[in-house]
Protein backbone atom coordinates (compact mmCIF):
# COMPACT_ATOMS: atom_id res chain seq x y z
CA UNK A 1 0.00 0.00 0.00
CA UNK A 2 1.27 3.21 -1.06
CA UNK A 3 1.17 5.55 1.89
CA UNK A 4 0.64 9.71 1.93
CA UNK A 5 3.18 11.58 2.50
CA UNK A 6 3.06 13.82 5.71
CA UNK A 7 2.51 17.70 5.32
CA UNK A 8 4.12 18.67 8.56
CA UNK A 9 4.34 18.52 11.75
CA UNK A 10 1.85 20.50 14.11
CA UNK A 11 1.54 21.19 17.75
CA UNK A 12 -2.11 22.08 18.52
CA UNK A 13 -2.56 23.28 22.91
CA UNK A 14 -4.57 24.83 24.24
CA UNK A 15 -3.02 27.82 26.96
CA UNK A 16 -3.64 29.07 30.40
CA UNK A 17 -6.66 27.98 32.31
CA UNK A 18 -9.02 27.53 30.02
CA UNK A 19 -10.74 24.38 29.56
CA UNK A 20 -12.96 24.11 26.25
CA UNK A 21 -11.02 21.98 24.67
CA UNK A 22 -13.84 21.11 21.46
CA UNK A 23 -12.28 23.55 19.36
CA UNK A 24 -8.90 22.66 19.55
CA UNK A 25 -9.61 18.86 19.19
CA UNK A 26 -11.89 19.09 15.77
CA UNK A 27 -9.13 21.15 14.81
CA UNK A 28 -6.39 18.35 15.84
CA UNK A 29 -8.61 15.95 13.97
CA UNK A 30 -9.22 17.33 10.89
CA UNK A 31 -5.42 18.35 10.31
CA UNK A 32 -4.69 14.56 10.65
CA UNK A 33 -7.25 14.21 7.98
CA UNK A 34 -5.60 16.49 6.42
CA UNK A 35 -2.48 14.42 6.19
CA UNK A 36 -0.63 16.36 9.21
CA UNK A 37 1.42 14.78 12.35
CA UNK A 38 -0.31 16.54 15.17
CA UNK A 39 1.03 16.75 18.30
CA UNK A 40 -1.99 17.17 20.99
CA UNK A 41 -0.71 18.74 24.56
CA UNK A 42 -4.33 18.63 25.74
CA UNK A 43 -5.56 21.71 28.25
CA UNK A 44 -3.81 23.92 31.02
CA UNK A 45 -0.65 24.08 29.45
CA UNK A 46 2.05 27.03 30.25
CA UNK A 47 3.26 29.17 27.46
CA UNK A 48 6.64 27.82 28.25
CA UNK A 49 5.28 24.08 28.04
CA UNK A 50 3.99 24.69 24.91
CA UNK A 51 6.98 26.45 23.81
CA UNK A 52 9.61 23.73 24.97
CA UNK A 53 7.52 20.66 23.26
CA UNK A 54 7.46 22.70 20.09
CA UNK A 55 11.54 22.84 20.25
CA UNK A 56 11.48 19.40 21.16
CA UNK A 57 8.90 17.82 18.40
CA UNK A 58 10.65 20.24 16.09
CA UNK A 59 6.62 20.91 14.52
CA UNK A 60 6.39 22.94 11.67
CA UNK A 61 3.72 25.41 13.30
CA UNK A 62 2.18 25.53 16.72
CA UNK A 63 -1.94 26.05 17.08
CA UNK A 64 -3.05 27.50 20.32
CA UNK A 65 -6.98 27.65 20.93
CA UNK A 66 -8.21 30.06 23.91
CA UNK A 67 -11.82 30.95 24.83
CA UNK A 68 -11.48 32.80 27.67
CA UNK A 69 -10.08 35.75 26.88
CA UNK A 70 -6.62 35.57 27.84
CA UNK A 71 -5.41 35.91 24.40
CA UNK A 72 -3.65 39.27 24.37
CA UNK A 73 -1.80 37.68 27.69
CA UNK A 74 -1.39 34.16 26.55
CA UNK A 75 -0.46 34.40 22.99
CA UNK A 76 2.42 36.66 23.29
CA UNK A 77 3.67 34.49 25.99
CA UNK A 78 3.85 31.66 23.75
CA UNK A 79 5.69 33.68 21.15
CA UNK A 80 7.69 35.45 23.85
CA UNK A 81 8.90 31.15 25.34
CA UNK A 82 9.58 30.10 21.69
CA UNK A 83 11.67 33.16 20.81
CA UNK A 84 13.68 32.64 24.22
CA UNK A 85 13.90 29.02 23.18
CA UNK A 86 15.64 29.92 19.78
CA UNK A 87 12.24 28.89 18.36
CA UNK A 88 11.21 32.30 17.04
CA UNK A 89 10.63 31.41 13.49
CA UNK A 90 8.12 28.67 13.78
CA UNK A 91 4.60 29.96 12.99
CA UNK A 92 2.14 30.31 15.45
CA UNK A 93 -1.55 30.69 14.49
CA UNK A 94 -4.37 30.76 17.32
CA UNK A 95 -7.91 31.01 17.64
CA UNK A 96 -10.71 31.04 19.99
CA UNK A 97 -13.15 33.98 20.59
CA UNK A 98 -11.04 37.04 20.12
CA UNK A 99 -13.04 40.66 19.50
CA UNK A 100 -11.81 41.93 15.64
CA UNK A 101 -10.22 44.69 17.36
CA UNK A 102 -7.71 42.87 19.05
CA UNK A 103 -6.51 41.38 15.91
CA UNK A 104 -4.41 43.85 13.95
CA UNK A 105 -2.56 44.07 17.48
CA UNK A 106 -2.50 40.07 17.80
CA UNK A 107 -0.42 39.77 14.01
CA UNK A 108 1.55 42.53 15.10
CA UNK A 109 3.45 40.66 17.72
CA UNK A 110 4.33 38.03 15.37
CA UNK A 111 1.29 35.79 15.13
CA UNK A 112 0.74 34.51 11.91
CA UNK A 113 -3.33 34.50 11.52
CA UNK A 114 -5.89 34.51 13.81
CA UNK A 115 -9.08 33.12 13.98
CA UNK A 116 -12.22 33.59 15.19
CA UNK A 117 -15.29 31.21 16.07
CA UNK A 118 -17.04 30.43 12.79
CA UNK A 119 -14.39 30.42 10.58
CA UNK A 120 -14.64 26.95 7.56
CA UNK A 121 -12.54 24.76 8.69
CA UNK A 122 -10.85 23.93 5.42
CA UNK A 123 -9.81 28.06 5.74
CA UNK A 124 -8.47 27.45 8.93
CA UNK A 125 -6.43 24.11 7.38
CA UNK A 126 -5.36 26.05 4.06
CA UNK A 127 -3.33 28.67 6.35
CA UNK A 128 -1.75 25.70 8.30
CA UNK A 129 -0.87 23.98 4.86
CA UNK A 130 0.32 27.68 3.52
CA UNK A 131 2.32 28.02 6.91
CA UNK A 132 3.24 24.68 7.27
CA UNK A 133 5.05 24.68 3.36
CA UNK A 134 6.93 27.56 3.90
CA UNK A 135 8.66 26.71 6.99
CA UNK A 136 9.43 23.18 5.87
CA UNK A 137 11.33 24.91 2.75
CA UNK A 138 13.00 26.84 5.02
CA UNK A 139 14.02 24.21 7.29
CA UNK A 140 14.65 21.07 4.96
CA UNK A 141 16.67 20.38 2.36
CA UNK A 142 14.88 17.30 0.13
CA UNK A 143 16.79 15.61 -2.85
CA UNK B 1 19.75 25.71 12.85
CA UNK B 2 20.49 24.52 9.22
CA UNK B 3 24.29 23.66 9.25
CA UNK B 4 25.25 20.65 9.70
CA UNK B 5 28.33 20.56 12.34
CA UNK B 6 25.75 22.94 14.29
CA UNK B 7 23.05 20.47 14.68
CA UNK B 8 26.11 17.97 15.61
CA UNK B 9 27.76 20.72 17.73
CA UNK B 10 23.84 20.93 19.55
CA UNK B 11 22.88 17.32 20.02
CA UNK B 12 26.27 16.58 22.25
CA UNK B 13 25.56 20.00 24.13
CA UNK B 14 21.70 18.17 24.67
CA UNK B 15 20.33 21.59 22.83
CA UNK B 16 16.74 20.86 22.55
CA UNK B 17 16.32 22.39 18.66
CA UNK B 18 19.70 20.70 17.43
CA UNK B 19 18.53 17.34 18.38
CA UNK B 20 14.56 18.17 17.55
CA UNK B 21 15.98 19.08 13.93
CA UNK B 22 18.43 16.31 13.89
CA UNK B 23 15.82 13.65 13.87
CA UNK B 24 13.46 15.75 11.57
CA UNK B 25 16.32 16.09 9.08
CA UNK B 26 16.54 11.67 9.33
CA UNK B 27 12.69 11.19 9.10
CA UNK B 28 11.87 13.30 6.63
CA UNK B 29 14.66 11.73 3.98
CA UNK B 30 16.68 15.10 4.17
CA UNK B 31 19.98 15.01 2.20
CA UNK B 32 21.92 15.86 4.96
CA UNK B 33 20.67 13.04 7.33
CA UNK B 34 23.71 10.80 6.43
CA UNK B 35 26.12 13.38 7.15
CA UNK B 36 24.66 13.91 10.52
CA UNK B 37 24.60 10.31 11.66
CA UNK B 38 28.24 9.97 10.17
CA UNK B 39 29.39 12.33 12.99
CA UNK B 40 27.20 10.86 15.69
CA UNK B 41 29.21 8.13 17.23
CA UNK B 42 29.52 8.07 20.86
CA UNK B 43 31.33 5.33 22.85
CA UNK B 44 28.35 6.27 25.10
CA UNK B 45 25.79 3.73 22.71
CA UNK B 46 27.28 0.96 24.09
CA UNK B 47 26.99 2.22 27.90
CA UNK B 48 23.34 3.07 27.37
CA UNK B 49 20.62 0.64 27.21
CA UNK B 50 17.39 1.09 25.09
CA UNK B 51 14.25 -0.40 26.69
CA UNK B 52 10.92 -1.21 24.20
CA UNK B 53 7.71 -0.77 25.94
CA UNK B 54 4.77 -2.64 23.66
CA UNK B 55 1.59 -4.01 24.34
CA UNK B 56 -1.89 -3.61 23.11
CA UNK B 57 -3.83 -0.06 22.80
CA UNK B 58 -4.98 1.42 26.12
CA UNK B 59 -3.30 -1.28 28.52
CA UNK B 60 -1.12 1.96 30.33
CA UNK B 61 2.09 2.03 27.79
CA UNK B 62 1.91 5.74 28.07
CA UNK B 63 1.25 6.36 31.89
CA UNK B 64 4.01 3.74 32.70
CA UNK B 65 6.75 5.80 31.04
CA UNK B 66 5.42 8.69 32.78
CA UNK B 67 6.76 6.99 36.18
CA UNK B 68 9.33 5.43 34.83
CA UNK B 69 10.56 8.99 33.78
CA UNK B 70 9.94 9.99 36.99
CA UNK B 71 11.99 7.08 38.76
CA UNK B 72 15.45 7.75 36.47
CA UNK B 73 14.84 11.41 37.21
CA UNK B 74 14.85 10.76 40.62
CA UNK B 75 18.07 8.75 40.23
CA UNK B 76 20.08 11.73 37.82
CA UNK B 77 19.47 9.69 34.62
CA UNK B 78 18.64 11.72 31.41
CA UNK B 79 15.92 9.75 29.63
CA UNK B 80 14.88 9.94 25.94
CA UNK B 81 11.77 8.57 24.67
CA UNK B 82 10.51 7.86 21.25
CA UNK B 83 6.56 7.60 21.20
CA UNK B 84 5.29 6.18 18.22
CA UNK B 85 1.68 6.12 17.30
CA UNK B 86 0.25 5.13 14.34
CA UNK B 87 -0.10 7.17 10.94
CA UNK B 88 -3.00 7.49 8.61
CA UNK B 89 -3.16 4.80 5.67
CA UNK B 90 -5.40 7.77 4.18
CA UNK B 91 -4.53 10.93 4.95
CA UNK B 92 -0.76 10.29 5.85
CA UNK B 93 -1.90 12.46 8.95
CA UNK B 94 -1.35 11.19 12.60
CA UNK B 95 -2.67 12.53 16.10
CA UNK B 96 0.78 11.68 18.90
CA UNK B 97 -1.25 11.94 21.65
CA UNK B 98 1.21 9.78 24.13
CA UNK B 99 3.24 12.70 24.88
CA UNK B 100 -0.25 14.31 26.60
CA UNK B 101 0.63 11.82 29.58
CA UNK B 102 4.15 12.78 29.72
CA UNK B 103 3.13 16.53 30.27
CA UNK B 104 4.58 16.91 33.81
CA UNK B 105 8.18 16.36 32.61
CA UNK B 106 7.30 19.09 30.09
CA UNK B 107 9.88 21.77 31.99
CA UNK B 108 12.61 18.97 32.58
CA UNK B 109 15.34 19.80 30.05
CA UNK B 110 16.88 16.24 30.34
CA UNK B 111 13.40 14.44 29.21
CA UNK B 112 13.83 14.16 25.97
CA UNK B 113 11.13 13.25 24.43
CA UNK B 114 10.12 12.80 20.51
CA UNK B 115 6.93 11.83 18.74
CA UNK B 116 6.85 9.63 15.39
CA UNK B 117 4.22 8.29 13.19
CA UNK B 118 4.63 5.31 11.32
CA UNK B 119 4.30 6.70 8.31
CA UNK B 120 3.38 3.34 6.55
CA UNK B 121 5.67 0.79 8.60
CA UNK B 122 4.11 -2.32 9.75
CA UNK B 123 5.16 -3.78 13.28
CA UNK B 124 4.63 -1.12 15.66
CA UNK B 125 7.85 1.01 14.77
CA UNK B 126 8.83 3.79 12.45
CA UNK B 127 11.69 3.60 9.75
CA UNK B 128 13.76 6.64 11.68
CA UNK B 129 13.34 5.00 15.26
CA UNK B 130 16.78 3.59 15.53
CA UNK B 131 18.42 6.59 14.15
CA UNK B 132 16.21 9.13 16.80
CA UNK B 133 17.29 6.89 19.73
CA UNK B 134 21.14 6.86 18.72
CA UNK B 135 20.76 10.74 18.53
CA UNK B 136 19.35 10.91 22.04
CA UNK B 137 22.16 8.63 23.59
CA UNK B 138 24.65 10.99 22.03
CA UNK B 139 22.65 13.82 23.93
CA UNK B 140 23.33 12.07 27.26
CA UNK B 141 20.04 9.79 27.44
CA UNK B 142 20.48 6.42 29.24
CA UNK B 143 18.16 4.94 29.27
CA UNK B 144 16.35 5.78 26.25
CA UNK B 145 12.85 3.78 26.01
CA UNK B 146 11.09 3.31 22.84
CA UNK B 147 7.08 3.32 23.08
CA UNK B 148 5.54 1.02 20.26
CA UNK B 149 2.33 1.83 18.74
CA UNK B 150 -0.48 -0.65 20.29
CA UNK B 151 -0.29 -3.73 18.99
CA UNK B 152 -1.87 -7.04 18.67
CA UNK B 153 -0.70 -10.05 19.12
CA UNK B 154 2.57 -10.11 16.44
CA UNK B 155 4.10 -7.01 16.21
CA UNK B 156 7.61 -7.70 17.79
CA UNK B 157 9.71 -5.06 15.81
CA UNK B 158 10.93 -3.68 18.81
CA UNK B 159 12.75 -6.91 19.79
CA UNK B 160 14.79 -6.43 17.20
CA UNK B 161 15.43 -2.31 17.99
CA UNK B 162 15.80 -2.66 22.16
CA UNK B 163 18.30 -4.40 24.46
CA UNK B 164 14.88 -5.24 26.85
CA UNK B 165 11.49 -5.49 25.46
CA UNK B 166 8.94 -5.30 28.32
CA UNK B 167 5.43 -6.50 27.49
CA UNK B 168 2.45 -4.45 29.24
CA UNK B 169 -0.98 -6.08 29.39
CA UNK B 170 -3.72 -5.18 31.51
CA UNK B 171 -6.91 -7.78 32.67
CA UNK B 172 -10.37 -7.67 30.90
CA UNK B 173 -8.53 -8.27 27.41
CA UNK B 174 -9.81 -12.74 26.89
CA UNK B 175 -9.28 -15.64 28.61
CA UNK B 176 -6.52 -17.98 29.41
CA UNK B 177 -5.62 -19.00 25.92
CA UNK B 178 -4.65 -15.38 25.16
CA UNK B 179 -1.38 -16.24 27.01
CA UNK B 180 -0.71 -19.32 25.69
CA UNK B 181 -0.76 -18.08 21.84
CA UNK B 182 2.23 -17.48 20.60
CA UNK B 183 3.95 -14.32 19.56
CA UNK B 184 4.94 -11.40 21.56
CA UNK B 185 4.45 -13.23 24.58
CA UNK B 186 7.45 -15.56 24.20
CA UNK B 187 10.21 -13.02 23.20
CA UNK B 188 9.47 -10.10 25.89
CA UNK B 189 11.93 -10.26 28.84
CA UNK B 190 9.26 -9.07 30.85
CA UNK B 191 5.53 -8.88 31.24
CA UNK B 192 3.94 -5.89 33.28
CA UNK B 193 0.04 -6.29 34.28
CA UNK B 194 -1.19 -3.19 34.41
CA UNK B 195 -4.29 -1.84 36.25
CA UNK B 196 -3.78 -4.76 38.83
CA UNK B 197 -6.43 -3.33 41.13
CA UNK B 198 -9.08 -4.26 38.10
CA UNK B 199 -10.66 -7.65 38.61
CA UNK B 200 -9.58 -10.24 36.83
CA UNK B 201 -5.41 -9.15 37.50
CA UNK B 202 -5.16 -12.04 39.67
CA UNK B 203 -6.03 -14.93 37.45
CA UNK B 204 -4.27 -13.01 34.68
CA UNK B 205 -1.14 -12.60 36.83
CA UNK B 206 -1.17 -16.64 37.38
CA UNK B 207 -1.63 -17.62 34.17
CA UNK B 208 0.88 -15.77 32.84
CA UNK B 209 3.28 -17.01 35.92
CA UNK B 210 2.20 -20.49 34.54
CA UNK B 211 3.57 -19.71 30.84
CA UNK B 212 6.44 -17.86 31.89
CA UNK B 213 8.16 -19.37 34.53
CA UNK B 214 9.77 -21.99 32.38
CA UNK B 215 12.14 -19.19 30.64
CA UNK B 216 12.69 -17.32 33.58
CA UNK B 217 10.44 -14.18 32.45
CA UNK B 218 9.47 -11.46 35.10
CA UNK B 219 6.48 -10.93 35.75
CA UNK B 220 5.40 -7.21 37.44
CA UNK B 221 2.13 -6.12 39.03
CA UNK B 222 1.92 -2.48 38.13
CA UNK B 223 -0.82 -0.02 38.84
CA UNK B 224 0.83 2.93 36.66
CA UNK B 225 -1.71 5.80 38.07
CA UNK B 226 -0.22 5.66 41.62
CA UNK B 227 3.25 4.78 40.51
CA UNK B 228 2.73 1.46 42.60
CA UNK B 229 4.97 -1.17 41.27
CA UNK B 230 7.30 1.21 39.19
CA UNK B 231 10.28 0.43 41.45
CA UNK B 232 9.63 -2.99 40.56
CA UNK B 233 9.81 -3.15 37.36
CA UNK B 234 12.92 -0.46 37.06
CA UNK B 235 14.93 -3.45 38.91
CA UNK B 236 13.44 -5.82 36.82
CA UNK B 237 14.80 -3.99 34.07
CA UNK B 238 18.54 -2.87 35.68
CA UNK B 239 18.48 -6.52 36.56
CA UNK B 240 18.58 -8.13 33.24
CA UNK B 241 20.65 -5.49 31.76
CA UNK B 242 23.50 -6.05 34.38
CA UNK B 243 23.27 -9.86 33.68
CA UNK B 244 23.56 -9.89 30.15
CA UNK B 245 26.56 -7.06 29.99
CA UNK B 246 28.44 -9.87 32.66
CA UNK B 247 27.40 -12.73 30.21
CA UNK B 248 28.41 -10.84 26.53
CA UNK B 249 24.65 -11.53 25.76
CA UNK B 250 24.18 -7.59 25.26
CA UNK B 251 27.02 -7.21 23.12
CA UNK B 252 25.49 -9.92 20.90
CA UNK B 253 21.86 -8.55 21.06
CA UNK B 254 23.19 -5.02 19.87
CA UNK B 255 24.90 -7.11 17.44
CA UNK B 256 21.45 -8.13 16.40
CA UNK B 257 20.12 -4.87 16.63
CA UNK B 258 22.42 -3.11 14.44
CA UNK B 259 21.96 -6.22 11.54
CA UNK B 260 18.39 -5.27 11.61
CA UNK B 261 19.02 -1.93 11.19
CA UNK B 262 21.44 -2.02 8.52
CA UNK B 263 18.90 -4.47 6.75
CA UNK B 264 15.87 -2.31 7.41
CA UNK B 265 17.89 1.06 5.10
CA UNK B 266 19.08 -1.51 2.61
CA UNK B 267 15.44 -2.69 1.85
CA UNK B 268 14.04 0.98 2.57
CA UNK B 269 16.71 2.00 -0.39
CA UNK B 270 15.90 -0.31 -2.76
CA UNK B 271 12.19 -0.23 -2.51
CA UNK B 272 11.66 2.89 -4.38
CA UNK B 273 14.49 1.68 -7.38
CA UNK B 274 12.50 -1.42 -7.77
CA UNK B 275 8.93 -0.12 -7.67
CA UNK B 276 10.40 2.13 -10.62
CA UNK B 277 11.38 -0.82 -13.05
CA UNK B 278 8.51 -2.82 -11.88
CA UNK B 279 5.93 -0.21 -13.45
CA UNK B 280 8.60 0.41 -16.32
CA UNK B 281 7.81 -3.20 -17.64
CA UNK B 282 3.74 -4.09 -18.84
CA UNK B 283 5.02 -7.59 -18.79
CA UNK B 284 6.32 -7.73 -15.30
CA UNK B 285 2.20 -7.96 -14.41
CA UNK B 286 1.82 -11.42 -15.68
CA UNK B 287 4.11 -14.26 -15.01
CA UNK B 288 5.17 -15.68 -11.46
CA UNK B 289 6.02 -13.09 -9.38
CA UNK B 290 8.52 -14.18 -7.47
CA UNK B 291 11.16 -14.82 -10.45
CA UNK B 292 9.76 -11.70 -11.58
CA UNK B 293 11.10 -10.05 -8.25
CA UNK B 294 14.36 -12.27 -8.80
CA UNK B 295 14.94 -10.87 -12.44
CA UNK B 296 14.45 -7.12 -11.17
CA UNK B 297 17.25 -7.69 -8.24
CA UNK B 298 19.67 -9.21 -10.68
CA UNK B 299 19.05 -6.11 -13.26
CA UNK B 300 19.35 -3.55 -10.74
CA UNK B 301 22.98 -5.45 -9.63
CA UNK B 302 24.35 -5.55 -13.32
CA UNK B 303 23.22 -1.83 -13.56
CA UNK B 304 25.48 -1.14 -10.42
CA UNK B 305 28.04 -3.67 -12.09
CA UNK B 306 28.34 -1.87 -15.05
CA UNK B 307 28.32 2.11 -13.29
CA UNK B 308 31.17 0.75 -11.46
CA UNK B 309 32.88 -0.69 -14.33
CA UNK B 310 33.26 2.76 -15.76
CA UNK B 311 33.75 4.28 -12.69
CA UNK B 312 36.68 2.56 -11.56
CA UNK B 313 38.11 0.50 -14.80
CA UNK B 314 41.02 -0.40 -12.77
CA UNK B 315 39.57 -2.60 -10.35
CA UNK B 316 38.47 -4.74 -13.03
CA UNK B 317 41.19 -5.16 -14.93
Amino acid sequence: MDIQRCRGRVLIGKPGLDGHDRGAKIIARSLRDDGFEVIYTGIRRTPEEIALTAIQEDVDAVGLSVLSGAHNELFPEVLRALHQAKGGDIPVIGGGIIPREDIQHLKELGMYEIFTTGTPVQTILNTFREATERYRQKKHKIP
Amino acid sequence: MNDIDEIVKGIYLKEPRAIGRAISIIEDGDQRAGAILKQINAKSIQDSTIVGITGPIGTGKSTIINQLIAHYRTQGGRVGIVAIDPSSPVSGGALLGDRIRMMRHAMDKDVVIRSMATRGKQGGLCASAAAAVRIMICSGCNPVIIETVGVGQAEIDVVGLADITVLVLAPGAGDEIQVMKAGIIEIADIVVVNKAECPGADSLIMELENVLHQRNCAVCRVIAREAYGIENLATAIGKIDRERRKSGQFTGKRKQIRETEIIDCAIEMMRDEIRSRLQECPGNYTGDPRAIARKLIDDICVTELDMLKRKRPEVFS
